[in-house]
């Protein structure tokens, strides 16, 4: 048996099928992957289009209105909803992991809770603003 | 005598603490921001001129503009350094990086202060 175990390939590199629908992440680890994409997603584009509209918005009132009925648009709607909930996930998930480096929360049962309420706090507040937004 | 391979990282204490410190200022910023927003309701054109047309709106943006500039290069450089193998690219990439974060800088202050 040693020699079998021996001979298996490391450093294993997965597939992306096997990463997307084989390994079931645990919630905390759900959490950690999407505060890194809505990361990546909040620098680019999110970051861009938030201070195009910024821009727009203060140069002009021609430009206020044109952004208050662009913004009026379904896909432009669409866009915004998934900005704010990259913006609250990674706010929520990065507030979970400040209390993780003061060692809050590090026991299983807290982190599991924890990474649940932040997924779940963070669909609120999208949900929330979203309505707002509509 | 530690062998250590060249992969670019400082080893240090100090990516890690700035990423968490600029997370910090953000995240005040963004109560703040919220805050004002409610009760300066509705936000009209004149009011949201008059909001930027103050020194400690315009300072607190610029702010959190430098924090999220300095915050997204430690979090992209993590990305890239976990995900992109081939050293060219990702050197590609990470300069890429910088220089979209140092434009948002930049029109992030044009912005402010025109």
């Amino acid at each position: 048996m040693a020699s079998a175990s021996a001979k298996k390939i490391r450093p294993k590199y997965l597939s992306l099928p096997a990463i997307l629908f084989q390994i079931r992440l645990p919630v905390p680890g759900l959490v950690s992957i999407l505060h890194r994409i809505s990361g990546a997603l909040l620098v680019l584009p999110f970051a861009a289009w938030a201070l195009y509209l910024l821009d727009s918005s203060l140069r002009s009132e021609s430009g206020f209105e044109a952004i208050r009925s662009y913004s009026q648009l379904p896909l432009v709607k669409l866009g915004l909803l998934l900005f704010i909930w990259a913006y609250c996930h990674h706010l929520c998930a990065g507030i979970r992991f400040l209390l993780l480096d003061i060692e809050a929360g590090v026991e299983l049962r807290p982190a599991r809770i924890s990474s649940f309420v932040v997924l779940i706090v963070s669909l609120a507040l999208t949900a929330v603003l979203g309505a707002k937004l509509w | 005598m530690v062998k250590r391979l060249v992969v670019g990282a400082h080893y240090g204490l100090r990516d890690w603490l700035a990423q968490r410190i600029t997370a910090a200022v953000m995240a005040v910023y963004t109560l703040l921001a919220v805050v004002v927003v409610l009760t300066h309701q509705p936000i009209t054109y004149a009011v949201w001129k008059d909001l930027f047309a103050r020194g400690w709106v315009r300072g607190a943006t610029l702010l959190f503009i430098v924090s999220l500039a300095w915050h997204a290069w430690v979090g992209a450089r993590d990305i890239l350094m976990d995900y992109v193998k081939p050293d060219g690219l990702r050197l590609a990439l990470q300069v890429f990086v910088i220089l979209l974060l140092a434009g948002y800088l930049s029109w992030g202050a044009q912005i402010l202060f025109r």
